[in-house]
């Protein structure tokens, strides 16, 4: 492979690219679901190619071809100087990079048991069997389960010296029970929705989850969602479980710290974002005791966002997003960084595959763990609703008005979890949300969830980002608006 | 202006050198030969093989220059085998012997991994298609000098009036074949291209969209126009309460809404009791003005003739005046439901079985002019943004207005309003459409290219207002 990144790096030169820097990257993919006790999606993919990005004449080209041939990898290097080269037609001034060193390197994320040498038979077992017990209660109309295994190689190397080579295996598992009753359709899933939990790790995720042990009690909840009380319209206490408040943190922090979105490059398609260059170091984002990192370290957990250089070469990093409440970073590349006077990329550049050019994105965007215990926590609320799987989310371009529902929610009073709410919802404005947080619980209930759908630039991109968080408490939220009739 | 002209000279020349990017149709058919006979020593009952080409450029801009450009070439081989009873899928593209013939044992050692599946269809035989014809020359010339002048163009504009653009230019080809055991074959290319812009003038923003086969059927500056102009009425707006109002809604707006029923209509997701349309088939749960078409050979759609098992797309009448009518049937699905099947179903295996993937809404004869004339009060909606499901049964949808909202006042549009979030049910929603535009091939980016027209709702519910 590093002869074909070489192949690519000399022809982009000998054609006056001044910079430039290139991916092979070959992606094995398998899919297993079930619906209904049958297997559904049975499936393996493979994908090999390579990616050539330059600068030449001060601006950016980018071209990517799967004709892994010496001819096939100079003709695409050649398109993309041709293409910087049209792309100078419309410049406005050149593009300027902060610096970085050269690495030689090569990374593979830990794994214990490789999912792609479990047997097949095994895997699939497990998720019929899963998707037996749910089909056994009454009640649950369809039922869902998946598995999905990806093994990622990517070779990088650049103009300014870097070889790195870095292998990542994601797993990702979930089960669903849908009840269609009395002209209402209610779901639950686990551990998560967009198909349950997904991390860089192996078959030991599928093992952690156990999804046996949890099946009836999601087709029991799906089931009785039906005859719960609908969640009441009022301004009050909300808790969020882990795994709703990690989706709220990518929406309401993860994207509008992109620093591509600052500065109006996403504003055709993704939007822009409030936080502008102004806000750095002067907004109070959140309460005192709310902290967010981006971190893409593997000591911050095996998350989606987890990676030792990022798809420019640069090294993963920890970067203070949030501190104390006080907004104190973006996510920024070699270019960005240099547009607000960064000395250097936070390392977010990312591709989701040869074929598709790094842009900004999350890493793992999580909210640092607190002090309290859940039941501490839920004994110190006195009227609110906790509310746990994502079911529908939304925000505004700027990132600045939301609103989700969840699955499921739980009226809390006098200090007791009670009875089960059905359509729960809350909305916000972020600030005023992140403001209102007084309570977060500790390490013993973070969980590093995975969201494997975040969808960005154009064309578009499928990226898997990470999000810690532990369940939280935030006054003052205004609730089922969603199925609010005004 | 011709299209020649507007996009540069000798296109000729440049369509040559284009088209090589796409593999001749005898050579897919090569590739699909080859892996049959592969298949065939391997022990398979049954093969399908799907090979899909695509070659695509964007040009992307924003701050009123080039700040991405891109150029992607690749060919997938997608195999399905069937060993007793069950099937499986394996997807590369490398194309060699040796990695299609792994390709097909990995799809066999997939398929021998599962119980038997009784259900399972013998795959289908040869069939005969409609030709469509959406492969345009002048598209497949595009060069990125062509796409970089037009974007020049765009941005010339927003600075001389003061503003600053952002968008793409796009414009690609793909081909598709697909074969199997039984003798079936079929094949399809075609060209597209599309123009995104969003004009920002502080603290506003409007946009424009358009999306064709041939890039001569839209005029990057027309747009780019239309965009600047709306900006510029967006800069003062106003925030007005949350509530029911009476909204005309752009062709992009109504698309990015209707657009989410279109899985209603597969028979597999009535089968699943996850259709909006369960127990509701045969009844007016529309307005009598609402008729819904799925059909692959309307001169305004793209796509392929045939499904994803090779069966030709039927057009199905799927609303009747507000009643309705049919589903979009997969094979298996259409045996489940004894009915036949309509050409709409997903590769195999899958577990969602069909959708109409080339709706047509039939529209009326009112202008956006004229709906606006006949409002006494009530809100133009330029585009939807972030739109997601809330109630899957009753249909209603969350999102935001985004990138120009009007306020129309007897009459006549009288201010830019702050975005508002709504949530509303869309079997509501087309209940209350009061009229209908001419129908156009829209395109938004929640919901994939339809026919359209453009609206006018009332009591749509505006629940909450935001800062902007």
């Amino acid at each position: 492979m590093w002869d074909l990144c070489s192949n690519a790096l000399d022809t982009a030169r000998l054609r006056g690219a001044t910079y430039s820097d290139v991916r092979v990257m070959h992606l094995r993919q398998r899919d297993l679901t079930t619906k209904n006790g049958q297997v559904g999606t049975l499936a393996q993919s493979e994908s090999i190619g390579i990616g050539v990005r330059v600068l030449a004449n001060g601006a950016w080209g980018f071209a990517s071809t799967d004709r892994l041939t010496r001819e096939g990898v100079s003709a695409c290097a050649a398109q993309a100087v041709s293409i910087a080269r049209a792309s100078a037609l419309a410049k406005r001034g050149d593009v300027v990079m902060v610096a970085e060193d050269a690495y030689v390197d090569s990374w593979q994320s830990p794994f214990r048991k490789d999912p792609f040498e479990i047997p097949l038979e095994r895997q699939l077992a497990l998720l019929l069997a899963a998707d037996g017990e749910m089909r056994r209660v009454k009640g649950v109309t369809l039922t869902e389960t998946g598995m999905q295994f990806r093994k990622i190689d990517s070779w990088f190397a650049s103009s300014i010296g870097s070889l790195i080579h870095q292998r990542k295996m994601i797993t990702g598992c979930g089960i669903a029970a849908t009840s269609f009753q009395c002209e209402e359709i209610q779901k639950r899933s686990y551990p998560n929705s967009f198909g349950g939990q997904h991390a860089l790790e192996g078959y030991e995720l599928v093992e952690s989850l156990e999804l046996l042990r949890n099946a009836t009690r999601v087709g029991e909840e799906a089931a009785a969602l039906h005859s719960a009380t609908q969640c009441p319209e009022k301004t009050g206490t909300l808790i969020l479980g882990g795994s709703q408040l990690g989706l709220q943190i990518h929406e309401s922090v993860g994207h509008p710290i992109e620093l591509d979105r600052v500065l109006g490059q996403e504003a055709n398609f993704a939007g822009t974002s409030f936080l502008t260059i102004d806000q750095l170091n002067k907004l109070r984002y959140g309460s005192d005791i709310v902290n967010v990192v981006a971190d893409a370290r593997l000591e911050h957990g095996p998350g989606l966002g987890t990676f030792a250089y990022d798809d420019e070469g640069v090294p993963a990093q920890c970067t203070d997003i949030i501190k104390d409440g006080q907004f104190r970073g973006y996510l920024s590349n070699r270019e960005t960084a240099h547009l607000i006077g960064l000395k250097r990329s936070s390392g977010t550049m990312r591709t989701e595959s040869w074929n598709r050019l790094p842009i900004i994105r999350m890493t793992n965007i999580s909210l640092k763990p607190g002090t309290w215990n859940l039941d501490d926590l839920i004994a110190d609320t006195d009227d609110g609703i906790l509310m746990e799987t994502n079911r529908s989310w939304s925000i505004d371009d700027r990132r600045y008005q939301f609103q989700f529902s969840t699955e499921i929610g739980w009226e809390i009073k006098g200090g007791k979890k009670t009875r089960m709410l059905k359509n729960p919802s809350y909305s916000g404005i972020t600030t005023e949300f992140w403001n209102s947080c007084d309570a977060i619980c500790s390490q013993d209930y973070w969980t590093l969830w995975g969201t494997p759908n975040c969808g960005k630039g154009q064309p578009m991109q499928t990226m898997g980002t990470g999000h810690g968080a532990s369940p939280s408490r935030f006054r003052n939220v205004r609730i089922g608006s969603a199925f609010s009739n005004q | 202006m011709s299209p020649a002209s507007k996009f540069g000279k000798s296109p000729a020349r440049r369509n040559a050198n284009r088209a090589e990017q796409l593999l001749p149709e005898r050579e897919l058919k090569r590739i699909i030969g080859t892996v049959l006979r592969l298949a065939k020593s391997t022990g398979a009952d049954e093969t399908e093989v799907h090979v899909d080409e695509t070659a695509e450029s964007l040009t992307r801009f924003a701050n009123n220059a080039v700040h991405q450009n891109v150029a992607e070439r690749g060919l997938n081989v997608s195999i399905r085998t069937v060993v007793d009873s069950r099937t499986a899928r394996a997807t590369t593209n490398r194309l060699d012997e040796d990695s299609l013939r792994a390709a097909i044992e990995g799809s066999l050692s997939l398929a021998h991994s599962q119980p038997k599946n009784p259900r399972l269809l013998p795959m289908p035989g040869k069939q005969r298609y409609r030709k469509v014809h959406r492969f345009d020359k002048a598209t497949a010339g595009l060069t990125p000098e062509d796409r970089a002048r037009a974007v020049r163009r765009a941005c010339d504009l927003a600075i001389q009036n003061g503003q600053v653009a952002a968008g793409i230019f796009a414009s690609g080809l793909q081909q598709s074949a697909m074969g199997n055991s039984r003798g079936l074959f079929a094949a399809y290319r075609e060209t597209h291209a599309e123009f995104s812009i969003t004009m920002q003038e502080t603290p506003a923003a409007s946009w424009a969209k358009a999306n064709a086969a041939r890039v001569r059927d839209f005029d990057p500056q027309k747009l780019a126009q239309r965009a600047s102009e709306k900006a510029h009425l967006a800069v003062d707006a106003r925030e007005l309460a949350s509530g029911r109002y009476t909204v005309i809604l752009e062709p992009a707006a109504a698309l990015d809404l209707v657009g989410f029923l279109f899985y209603d209509f597969a028979a597999t997701a009535l089968q699943d009791k996850r259709s909006c349309l369960n127990e509701r088939m045969g009844k007016q749960i529309f307005g009598k003005n609402i008729s819904i078409t799925d059909d692959a050979y309307h001169p305004l759609q793209l796509g392929p003739p045939f499904d994803g098992e090779g069966l030709p797309r039927q057009p199905v009448l799927l609303v009747d005046r507000g009643v309705p009518t049919n589903l979009v049937y997969a094979r298996s699905s259409a045996k489940a439901g004894r009915k036949k099947p309509t050409g709409h179903g997903f590769a195999l295996p899958n577990e969602y079985g069909e959708a109409p993937m080339n709706l047509v809404f039939a529209g009326g004869d009112s202008s956006l002019e004229r709906m606006i004339a006949s409002t006494e009060r009530g809100l133009l909606v330029t585009r939807l943004w972030y739109i997601r499901e809330v109630d899957p049964y009753e249909k209603v949808m969350t999102g935001m207005t985004r990138d120009g909202l009007f306020l129309v006042e007897n009459g006549k549009v009288t201010s830019a309003v702050r975005n508002f979030r709504f949530n509303q049910s869309i079997l509501e929603m087309l209940r209350n459409v009061e009229f209908l535009g001419p129908s156009v091939r829209a395109t938004g980016e929640e919901a994939f290219e339809m026919v359209v027209p453009a609206m006018k709702v009332r009591d749509f519910h505006f629940t909450e207002v935001t800062k902007f």
